[in-house]
């Protein structure tokens, strides 16, 4: 399969950005480099081409019951104009994406964005379950014509405020409003994956390079810096460290059982993660810092001196903090902070610590 | 992209450079090579006194993206490694050919398998 290519490669290409492919696309993976990019994100902005995300809209009367049925978070909390992070699962509870639903602050529906490449799927999963149960909805997958743009970094309000219409510095965390970028209709969302303030912004894919001008001067960044910035905010990328085939996984193994809302009457795989619950998890995930000079990469064993007690599902070296940092799931009798574990990184064994997976927090809290 | 190949220089398909302008042969990566790689974080360097024969690996360099292990131009004796590119592998990024180089080898082939300038250019 050849991958499409954002409406921006072009102007990516300009700038000298080095692709790769992610999700069926091919993508920015560095301007710069990781580390300048990163940097400027935490110290003070960056911006992102994040078109491959996928976005599938959810509209008629029953848009909220059916998104409902399909997603852990409860939909009805939302009211025009806010968003929610949550999982779709399959019966066995295990995640099929990880996705964040935005109630439309200026119009009926929802607009929820999986991750690249399975827009078409998630759409026919609604589609699906909407004819099933006989629900009165419209589902669209937009992704081809929807691009989205993140302004992420300390000085994202600033660099975004000046270029919309409307002021958007007031927008609480996790809502949206809609406005105008040089006259190009946006939705402009309080919402990130670096673990900075910032905004993610979906435009008309036609529109891109006009809403991406915008932002010049603006340090542009590649999907290497959004994976170290992700890591070190302790965030999963789906398709790692969890993935239907390869990295089957519950929210409750992955630590997202704060956006499953055991409340709701029913959604699917409610009745899997309760008996789960119930029962406890064998492995959950973990953040390691690793105490020597290496990288604890996806795949590599984690031991407990003597067995294989767990593996390294994402793991990089922090720009912030300039130590190794890790996420990998254990069994969970290993999972308590502070435990001390190895990875085996090449033909040797290296000490890593288990610590709260929220690097950023944590370690700053430390420093 | 353009990469800077000094001439004086001699290369090896795993993108290595020998510098054999003294007696000992000084090695070290390529620009395209380093590019390649982008932000190097570590560098593992062999012990001086140790032997490595022509094309082996010698050590590793390992960046934010990739690991890649670096493989002598030139078989001989380890006399000398880079001990700031230990402390401080931006080293390699920054300057490849200069204060970015890794291990020094007395050696006992030749160098005549390596490419010139010119060919490892036409090869990247």
């Amino acid at each position: 399969m050849t991958s499409r290519k954002p409406p921006l490669y072009q102007i990516h290409q300009r700038a000298g950005a080095d692709f790769t492919d992610f999700g069926g696309w091919e993508m920015p993976v560095t301007f710069d480099s990781i580390s300048t990019e990163h940097d400027a994100v935490r110290e003070t902005a960056g911006c992102f081409d994040i078109s491959h995300m996928s976005e599938v809209v959810v509209r008629g009367p029953d848009a909220a019951a059916l998104t409902n049925r399909l997603t852990t978070n409860d939909v009805n909390k939302l009211d025009p104009g806010d968003a929610q992070y949550s999982c779709v699962l399959n019966d066995e509870g295990v995640i099929l994406d990880d996705i964040v639903v935005y109630r439309y602050p200026d119009r009926d529906g929802y607009l929820f964005v999986p991750n690249a490449g399975h827009g078409a799927q998630m759409a026919a999963r609604w589609e699906d379950r909407a004819s099933a149960l006989d629900l009165d909805v419209t589902v669209e997958d937009q992704s081809e014509g929807t691009g989205m743009i993140a302004v992420q970094g300390p000085d994202a309000v600033e660099a975004v405020e000046s270029a919309t219409a409307d002021a958007v510095g007031d927008l609480s965390r996790f809502t949206a409003q809609r406005t105008e970028i040089d006259d190009v209709s946006c939705l402009v969302a309080r919402t990130g994956y670096t673990g900075e303030d910032g905004y993610e912004i979906v435009l008309p894919a036609a529109d891109s390079e006009t809403v991406w001008a915008a932002f010049d001067g603006i340090q542009p960044c590649g999907l290497g810096a959004r994976d170290t910035l992700r890591l070190e905010a302790g965030l999963l990328l789906s398709g790692q460290d969890f993935d239907l085939d390869t990295e089957p996984r519950t929210p409750l193994e992955a630590g997202l059982g704060f956006v499953v809302d055991f409340e709701k009457p029913s959604f699917v795989g409610k009745d899997a993660l309760l008996e789960l619950r119930e029962n406890g998890v064998d492995e959950r995930i973990v953040g390691l810092r690793i105490e020597e000079r290496a990288i604890a990469r996806q795949g590599y064993s984690i031991t407990d001196g003597d067995d294989e007690i767990g593996h390294v599902t994402s793991g990089t070296m922090s720009p912030t903090f300039e130590v190794p940092l890790a996420l990998g799931y254990v069994d969970t009798e290993y999972a308590a902070e502070g435990t001390q574990l190895g990875i085996e990184v090449r033909n040797r064994v290296v000490d890593a610590t288990v610590v709260d997976q929220r690097f950023l927090n944590t370690l700053e809290a430390d420093a | 992209m353009e990469f800077e190949i000094p001439s004086e220089l001699r290369y090896a398909e795993s993108h290595e450079w020998a510098d054999d302008r003294s007696e000992t042969v000084r090695v070290g990566i390529s620009d395209f090579a380093q590019d390649e790689l982008g932000d190097i974080v570590f560098v593992d360097l062999p012990s001086e006194g140790e032997g490595v024969g022509e094309g082996e690996e010698f050590g590793v360099l390992e960046s934010i993206k990739a690991v890649s292990d670096i493989y002598t131009p030139v078989a001989g004796t380890i006399v000398a490694t880079n001990e700031d590119v230990i402390d401080n592998p931006e080293l390699v990024n920054e300057d490849p050919y200069g204060s970015g180089w890794l291990v020094e080898v007395e050696p006992e082939g030749e160098l005549d398998h390596l490419l010139d300038a010119s060919e490892y250019q036409e090869m990247i």
